[in-house]
């Protein structure tokens, strides 16, 4: 491959070469005595530069075009990312008709119509037909354009399913974290950005009981196959923006204003694996929006699987209160039977004393985070 | 400046006038309230910011052209932005990327561009003096000085230049500890920026009122040139727009310095929940694109302006369809106001929005493209001389084709969710707006240069300019539309974080830097035919190109007041080239019917009844009011 695009810059480099020498060779010759104003050889090699550049240029957007492609990304694995990729192909197809013929007419016509001693130009200031037609025919494509893009897009943008599996994505500066809606309930807590610290970097709200069961990670994000997914993304610092390639999904992360995509992905990361012939194919989630020194480094590996594995999958997980007893303390005193099950035997007797006297001040937060929801 | 030297007989020709006493050599040139020396100060400024800027891209592209290349022989330049590694720093990466997009939008393409030729050519054009208030013009071009003065010293700072994107969209911007550019780097972008918009809103309110004011006798509006309606409607683009990128900033300006919370909210940063709430980072988005979509247009149309009069000028045929360009440009200036959104399909904002403004975006490409298939037309039948200003001009409409039609896939909401933030957009907009735009600036120096300095550019220099830079150009963004549809993001210090870009296309990268580091250095040619030809060019004749508009009527090099005399009067439109029986080729706007019996269509014989009612007109001649 490296060859080839050393070719075509050999190639272009070997026209810009030969536009300098043939210039060089017209200043050589217009040395001799000129008449003021004459139009000389100099506006006919113009002329026909203009042609051969078209022609050249055609072929190296050809060649190339074929060269790139293997680099584009595979089929969608969303069956949204598969119609906006169908629209995609359709449109740049219709739109590269009008960059061919468009400038095809403006290189030939200079070429065609360059300076001929003797020759007027025609005295040509308007044509009314012709003006209607061109505002009219752009006018018509466009339309069709917008409105198969705005149906897709209404689609696409519409409520997920009420059956949707939510996941809640949160951006920080520089990685993702993954928050599951849990091992028993799947409901995801609630959350307040001010509960934030090192053992709770999601801000999970303890004081509602269906935080208890809910588990992060920073490294994976696990979904199933062949069912809707809903994402909810927030950010916890700067503008950040989910992006998952593959999948063709994109959606700003907001400080203080939720977000939500959903999608269905409908291979799995194995299935992935076979089509690419790539053994090691995974999934990633990349961030689009620029959040500093390391935006380009936000990765987090999306792992798709089929239901079955994935529901196996989440019953294995720990909850965040299970591995960091320590936010126990934070569960008001009339939940405390409910978040129980999910705490180390040991670890309930003893934070149990001080949260006591934690639970007024946390009290005052949890009113904020119900009106913040 | 370059052109003090230059132009000695500036200084004969305005003595010639005893109108006003001579001036001061600080009045002359520096202070000057002559639209023609601060036009010159513009183009001049414009060039110097176009080397820093276009410099600071190649220097990002050899990151990500060759992201293995020890950089430490840029270390003289940028000191410890290279670390110990010999490699570019990842925030000055950044840094870089913010301060090209910043300079080359605003200082070179809206300052250098509209600021030059609004002020050169609207009083040449339209039959006046001078500006409206050469005071305000003044004032106009010495605030854009100290705002470049401002943004050039914040590259020297110890935490280096603002570096969020030229959006600046905050909370990044806004929190200091969020980033190093969000340091003393963006206070000094705001107030610089706040500074550039006085001087634009200065600019603008002059250029408004020319036009309107200070026509000459028989001036219609519909006898304006092309130029002249592009720039009229570029500065009320302008006057409307860039006042809500000054609220924006200074809303920004409270959210940094006083505590308050319009942009901010529920942000958890360094170890430290911050006490905002309520505020909001999408209204940033939607004041600054409000101001950032007119941009886009208040860069380009004065290119289309200019790039109209040259291609028929150098067509030797009239432009087709002048009033539906006008019109088209109408539909251009009003529709830029209502499409800002589209910037914003992915940002969470309600995505009943985004449809209403997929439907308005797509609407605007009807009167581009009525443009482009007018400026076609123009050239179908015509006596074509390619003097290096029509080359670029062609150029031009190439660009504006090719960048303009992928506007078609990225308005579209639903292709944009891909592609927003990829390469795929960094290709569409430097196309469309970036390098016509370009083009536009550098065909304009062409063509109105004679007129400037008094002497000739070369036109075989400019030959090896255009092919070098037009080649160059298609190979530094054609290529990057695959980077694009491959996904890979924009303002990425490497491509090594992830598996779907690691491994692909650095091969492509590396060519769109070498094809960058070619167009960059083809500049030179320009440069140094620019400089040469100030001093050694040819001198000029009164019309070198067989132009019709008045600037062609004034001396060689036209002192103060431009005209020698009386202004003189318009009996006609601007683009009376190759007209039937007529015996030149073209017949100048001064010229009145009643001395071109031969070539008149029977309508403009009876106007040949008005042209002592237009010659009896009160005329807006400064030199003849009291003062």
């Amino acid at each position: 491959m490296v060859y080839i695009v050393a070719l075509l810059a050999v190639v272009f480099l070997g026209l810009a070469a030969m536009v300098v020498s043939k210039m060089a060779a017209v200043v050589k010759n217009a040395g001799g005595p000129k008449e003021e104003g004459q139009i000389g050889l100099s506006n006919k090699i113009n002329g026909a530069l203009f042609v051969v550049f078209f022609v050249v240029g055609l072929i190296g957007a050809v060649w190339s075009f074929m060269y790139a492609r293997q680099f584009f990304l595979p089929e969608a694995s969303s069956p949204h990312g598969r119609r906006t990729d169908n629209l995609f192909w359709i449109s740049m197809a219709m739109i590269t008709a009008a960059f061919v013929l468009t400038n095809a007419l403006l290189f030939i016509f200079a070429w065609m119509y360059q300076h001929k001693e003797g020759y007027k130009a025609a005295y040509y200031p308007e044509n009314h037909k012709l003006e209607l037609i061109w505002t009219i025919v752009p006018a018509v494509i466009m339309a069709v354009m917008v409105f198969t893009g705005w149906r897709a897009w209404r689609d696409i943008m519409a409520e997920a399913p009420a059956n949707a599996q939510v996941f809640e994505i949160v951006g920080k500066q520089f990685n993702w974290i993954a928050r599951y809606p849990g091992v028993d309930n799947n409901k995801l807590g609630s959350f307040n950005y001010k509960l934030i610290d090192n053992n709770n970097e999601t801000g999970i709200d303890y004081t509602d009981e269906a935080s208890f069961d809910d588990f992060v990670s920073t490294s994976e994000l696990h979904i199933p196959a062949n069912k809707p997914v809903l994402l909810k993304i927030r950010a916890r610092d700067v503008l950040h923006s989910v992006f998952i390639p593959h999948l063709r999904v994109k959606m700003d992360a907001v400080p203080g204003m939720p977000t939500r995509f959903w999608f269905i992905a409908d291979k799995t990361t194995d299935e992935m694996r076979n089509i690419t012939g790539n053994p090691d194919f995974t999934y990633e989630i990349a961030c689009t929006e620029v959040c500093g020194q390391g935006h380009f480094s936000m990765r987090i590996r999306l792992v798709v699987e089929d239901e079955a594995t994935w529901e196996a999958w989440c019953k294995q997980q720990k909850p965040l209160l299970t591995s960091t007893p320590e936010l126990a303390t934070r569960i008001p005193a009339s939940l405390k039977a409910k978040a129980a099950k999910y705490l180390p035997a040991d670890a309930t007797a003893a934070p149990a004393d001080s949260s006591t006297a934690s639970v007024p001040q946390q009290g005052g937060v949890s009113v904020a985070t119900t009106t913040l929801r | 400046m370059a052109t003090v030297s230059a132009n000695p007989a500036i200084v004969a020709h305005a003595t010639e006038h005893d109108h006003h006493e001579p001036q001061s050599f600080w009045r002359k040139y520096i202070f000057s309230e002559d639209h023609k020396t601060i036009a010159k100060q513009y183009l001049i400024s414009g060039i110097l910011w176009s080397i820093i800027g276009i410099s600071l891209s190649v220097m990002f592209r050899l990151q990500l052209g060759f992201p293995n290349l020890k950089l430490g022989f840029l270390r003289p330049v940028l000191g410890s932005w290279i670390n110990e590694t010999d490699k570019l720093d990842p925030d000055f990466y950044l840094a870089l990327v913010t301060m090209h997009g910043t300079i080359m939008v605003f200082f070179v393409l809206t300052a250098g561009l509209s600021g030059t030729f609004s002020n050169f050519l609207i009083p040449l054009q339209v039959g006046a003096r001078d500006m409206a208030s050469g005071f305000l013009n003044m004032l106009s071009y010495w605030f854009f000085f100290i705002a470049s003065v401002v943004m050039f010293s914040s590259m020297f700072i110890e935490t280096g230049p603002a570096a969020g994107g030229w959006v600046i969209y905050p909370p990044l911007s806004a929190l200091p500890q969020a980033h190093k550019g969000s340091e003393l780097g963006m206070t000094l972008w705001l107030i610089s920026m706040a500074l550039f918009i006085v001087s634009q809103l200065l600019g603008g309110i002059n250029y408004i009122t020319t036009v309107i004011n200070l026509r000459t006798r028989g001036m219609s509006f519909s006898k304006l040139p092309l130029t002249i309606w592009a720039f009229l409607l570029t500065a009320i683009l302008g006057l409307i727009s860039f006042p809500v990128l000054l609220s924006a900033a200074l809303l920004l300006i409270f959210d940094r310095s006083f505590g308050t919370s319009f942009y901010l909210s529920e942000i958890y940063i360094k170890g430290e929940a911050l006490p905002n709430v309520g505020g909001s980072p999408i209204l940033f988005q939607h004041l600054f694109w409000f101001l950032g979509h007119p941009e886009v247009y208040i860069v380009i149309l004065p290119a289309l302006g200019m790039t109209s009069e040259i291609i028929a000028t150098n067509a030797r045929k009239p432009i087709f369809g002048y009033r539906a360009m006008i019109a088209s440009m109408m539909g251009i200036a009003f529709l830029a106001f209502i499409v800002w959104a589209h910037h914003m399909f992915v940002t969470g904002m309600n995505p009943f929005l985004g449809s209403i403004f997929m439907f308005l975006t797509l609407i605007i490409a009807v009167p581009s493209a009525v443009k482009a298939f007018n400026y076609i037309t123009t050239l179908w039948r015509g006596n074509i001389r390619f003097t290096p200003a029509m080359l670029f001009s062609i150029g031009l409409v190439s660009f504006f084709i090719s960048g303009g039609i992928t506007g078609l896939i990225l308005g579209n909401s639903a292709l944009d969710i891909q592609l927003h933030d990829t390469y795929f957009v960094v290709a569409h907009f430097h196309l469309v707006m970036g390098a016509a735009s370009a083009f536009g600036l550098l065909a304009g120096v062409y063509h109105w240069f004679p007129k400037m300095f008094g002497r000739m550019l070369d036109e075989k220099l400019g030959y090896v300019h255009f092919w070098l830079t037009f080649i160059g150009i298609y190979l530094v963004f054609f290529p990057m539309h695959y980077v694009g549809i491959a996904g890979f993001p924009r303002r990425y210090y490497a491509f090594t974080s992830y598996d779907f870009t690691k491994n692909i296309f650095a091969d492509m990268n590396a060519f769109i830097s070498l094809a960058a580091i070619f167009t960059f250095a083809a500049q030179w040619v320009f440069i140094y035919n620019f400089v040469n030809s100030l001093i050694r060019g040819k001198r000029a004749t009164q019309n070198p190109w067989k132009s019709n508009t008045l600037e062609w009527t004034t001396p060689i090099i036209p002192g103060h007041g431009n005209w020698v005399g009386e202004i003189p009067a318009v009996y006609r439109w601007p683009y009376d080239y190759s007209k039937p029986g007529a015996k030149d080729d073209f017949i100048p706007q001064n010229v009145p019917y009643s001395q071109t019996p031969e070539s008149n269509l029977p309508h403009e014989n009876e106007l040949i009844s008005l042209e002592s009612e237009i010659e009896a007109q009160n005329l807006n001649d400064q030199f003849k009011q009291p003062h």
